[in-house]
């Protein structure tokens, strides 16, 4: 088939089975643009910034598990959907972001909107290709979905100059992918992993220490039979979130910075770590030297490279953790005996009755906290839940009642502010069934609010819900502990009607001091069905905690903190 | 703890493709690796190139770049070398008003020889082990050399 470069990139979308592209168009894609016009295939949304193109994307990934595709313009186009790359880059999105540049024999000139693309997008990308002919455009775009999906996920970026896309080639796409560089090991090693079951067996505190690659390989449900059988206990890591259901007796809780105070002294006191698809973050592990000191380390991860990267491991096992898990199920079952951690969950149950995840209510103001417990008993499962980034974010790592893999949309490793709202686009794009709650401060949600429009236009009727304490709380949590209070360029008492603000794009806004009107406006704006803003009036000085400070140990957590 | 950092010569054999080095080049400082020396030339009648590395660092840190490398699409295969030979070739102008006999006797002991003569300058070319070449470069000192230019370590394991 003789066709364009820019039919191409159709065809290949198409043969990729995509539904749904996030984009926004410019100059050097406008080839492409013209045919996504012309074709009935799938979904193109406009966003209304770059960024917010490649955040839908991720949100739309995360949710379903399939590679989530953004296009946008060179230069100014490119260079805003850059921290979406970063964001997927860190926690390991399958996304192909595809960009136009300027004709190849402007490139080099400092010419119109022309910027080095592949230049920027190398160090935040799983990896990258500038087009230089057409007739290359259907192996790289098959690469790229490749990539982006196998292995440890990740974004792939194809730049494509503009008379690429209008270069007449042959196109055929029936060609399976040969890359003879890049071969994942998915099948864990076999001798590795019967040494980590007489490990396991043999341990009188082991704890599964369960990571977001546990999401990304689909394997929630074999980690869920493992614990179940085995009995052992599970900390999540952040990213983690809904592996086990919230009230699955065997999950302590989350662990880290903002871990509770169970999970972390748990990590502390076994006596055999399995990490599952975790990458010891140093938000999860606080100080090294003490992280897990008493402990052997099993480690399982598809990425080579994450495994003794911090954290030396006695049992490394590389490969696709739920292929490593169908090969420990059967030998656990033999070996493994339930019966033998019963002290070991007595220490746990005692570590969650003496420090175990609250807060208090006082006064007339609501508690953050509160208003993310209220939303998972009124919606719980019925909802997936996105956040942007800071106190709101811990707060609904913390108290949200997850039941499900995919329910939790969050940025981890970026800490990406703005992510939220368009994030959730994509995740109601991807599960129309389901209401799509972006959990959201007075901060974040201005860096993304443009997304109001697209939300009205698409029909993807977003709940954000504000936890406003006109503060950016998370910085001044640390200017109050570590700062002396003094609370530089975090106070944001200068603030937009929130309410009008959302009316203005043609959705709704509610604004909300009482628990009476929390409900009410859940309510509503779910019944309307169109995107609302929730704006909560929140307690302004309430802290995360448990917090274990940065670079402390994970067992030395603040657990209270008083006005001095 | 201090860990103790090392030498290291790391060969990587990578497609011979546009902006492969620049993945490579970048991964280093990306992350904070330092890079002695670096050298590159298409490996004969193959679509690879050969790239090699000298750089220091701990075990940990050593094994966290060749893994690091691994990662990125276009590398085939990665070597950390153990027992090698390791040659390296250094350039170095000297003015014509210098001892010819003796300069000659220099760059001889290590595998040299005076490849160039001007009326102003002449060039001597030498290849060595790169500890050799340290010591020859030392020792040119005093024929007061206007240039040099070393090419970086090549290795093979034996």
């Amino acid at each position: 088939m003789q066709i364009s470069g820019a039919q191409m990139v159709i065809e290949a979308l198409i043969a990729e089975e995509v539904e749904v592209v996030f984009g926004y168009p410019g100059g050097a894609i406008m080839n492409v643009y013209d045919e996504i016009y012309k074709q009935r295939s799938f979904q193109h949304i406009l966003t209304r910034h770059e960024q917010a193109a490649v955040h839908a994307a991720e949100g739309y990934a995360k949710a379903t598990g399939k590679v989530g595709v953004a296009m946008i313009t060179s230069g100014p186009g490119f260079t805003n959907g850059v921290t979406g790359l970063a964001d997927a880059y860190m926690d390991s999105i399958p996304l192909v972001l595809i960009s136009g540049q300027v004709p190849m024999s402007l490139i080099g000139t400092d010419a119109f909107q022309e910027i080095d693309a592949v230049g920027i997008s190398r160090p935040c990308t799983k990896h990258n290709y500038l087009v230089t002919d057409a007739a290359d455009l259907p192996r790289i775009l098959k690469e790229a979905f490749y990539i982006a999906r196998t292995g440890r996920p990740g974004p792939v970026h194809v730049d494509i100059p503009k008379d690429v896309t209008a270069q007449i080639a042959t196109f055929d796409y029936s060609k399976e992918v040969e890359l003879e560089t890049y071969k994942p090991t998915t099948k864990g090693n076999t001798r590795q992993i019967k040494k980590a079951i007489d490990a396991i067996a043999a341990a009188k505190r082991p704890l599964l220490y369960l990571g977001g690659g546990i999401i990304n390989a689909n394997a929630a449900e074999l980690v869920r039979e493992f614990s179940r059988m085995t009995q052992i206990p599970a900390v999540e890591t952040f990213m983690a979130r809904g592996t086990l259901r919230y009230d699955d007796p065997l999950l302590i809780s989350m662990l880290g910075m903002h871990g509770s105070y169970a999970a972390n002294m748990a990590m502390s006191e076994t006596d055999l770590v399995i990490g599952l698809g975790a990458r010891f973050d140093d938000r999860v592990t606080g100080k090294l030297s003490e992280f897990a000191k008493n402990a052997q380390i099993i480690h399982v991860d598809i990425d080579p490279a994450s495994i003794s990267k911090l954290v030396n491991a006695h049992f490394p096992i590389v490969g696709d953790v739920k292929n490593v898990l169908e090969q420990m199920i059967p030998l656990a079952k033999e070996q493994v005996d339930p019966a033998r951690y019963e002290s070991w969950h007595n220490t746990i149950a005692n570590f969650n009755k003496l420090h175990p995840l609250s807060y208090t209510e006082e006064g007339d103001r609501l508690k953050p906290q509160w208003v993310v417990e209220r939303i998972g008993q009124l919606l719980g499962d019925d909802a997936n839940i996105s956040t942007d980034v800071g106190q709101h974010q811990m707060w609904t790592a913390q108290f949200y009642p997850f039941t499900r893999p995919r329910q939790w949309v969050s940025s981890g490793g970026l800490g990406t502010m703005g992510f939220g709202f368009p994030a959730a686009l994509g995740v109601k794009r991807a599960d129309m069934d389901r209401v799509s709650i972006n959990i959201t401060g007075d901060g974040s949600i201005l860096m993304n609010i443009q997304e109001l429009m697209t939300a009205v236009e698409y029909k993807l009727p977003v709940i954000n819900v504000i936890l406003n304490n006109n503060f950016l709380g998370m910085v001044r949590q640390w200017q109050t502990l570590f700062y002396d209070k003094r609370h530089s360029s975090t106070d944001l008492s200068i603030q937009p009607d929130f309410v009008k603000l959302a009316e203005a794009f043609g959705g709704v806004g509610y604004r909300v001091n009482t628990k009476e009107e929390f409900d009410a406006a859940l309510k509503d704006a779910v019944e309307k069905n169109v995107v609302a803003i929730i704006d909560v009036v929140v307690n302004r000085f309430e802290n995360v905690l448990p917090m274990v400070p940065a670079g402390g140990s994970l067992f030395n957590m603040m657990l209270e903190y008083k006005e001095k | 703890m201090m860990e103790q950092t090392e030498r290291r010569v790391i060969s990587v054999i990578v497609m011979n493709e546009a902006s492969v080095l620049s993945r490579i080049a970048g991964l280093f400082s990306g992350r904070g690796y330092n890079i002695e020396s670096l050298t590159v030339a298409p490996i004969p009648e193959s679509k690879y190139s050969r790239i090699t590395i000298v750089t220091a660092g701990s075990v940990r840190v050593v094994e966290q770049i060749t893994k690091q490398l691994h990662k990125l699409i276009p590398v085939l295969r990665v070597y950390e070398h153990a027992d090698l030979v390791e040659t390296e070739m250094a350039l170095v102008k000297i003015p014509m008003n210098e001892s010819l006999g003796d300069i000659e006797a220099l760059t001889h002991a290590y595998n040299g020889r005076i490849v160039n003569v001007g009326s102003d300058t002449m060039i001597v070319m030498i290849s060595d082990e790169p500890m050799r070449v340290n010591h020859f470069l030392e020792a040119i000192k005093r024929f007061h050399p206007k240039e040099i230019v070393r090419s970086g370590s090549v290795a093979l394991e034996r």
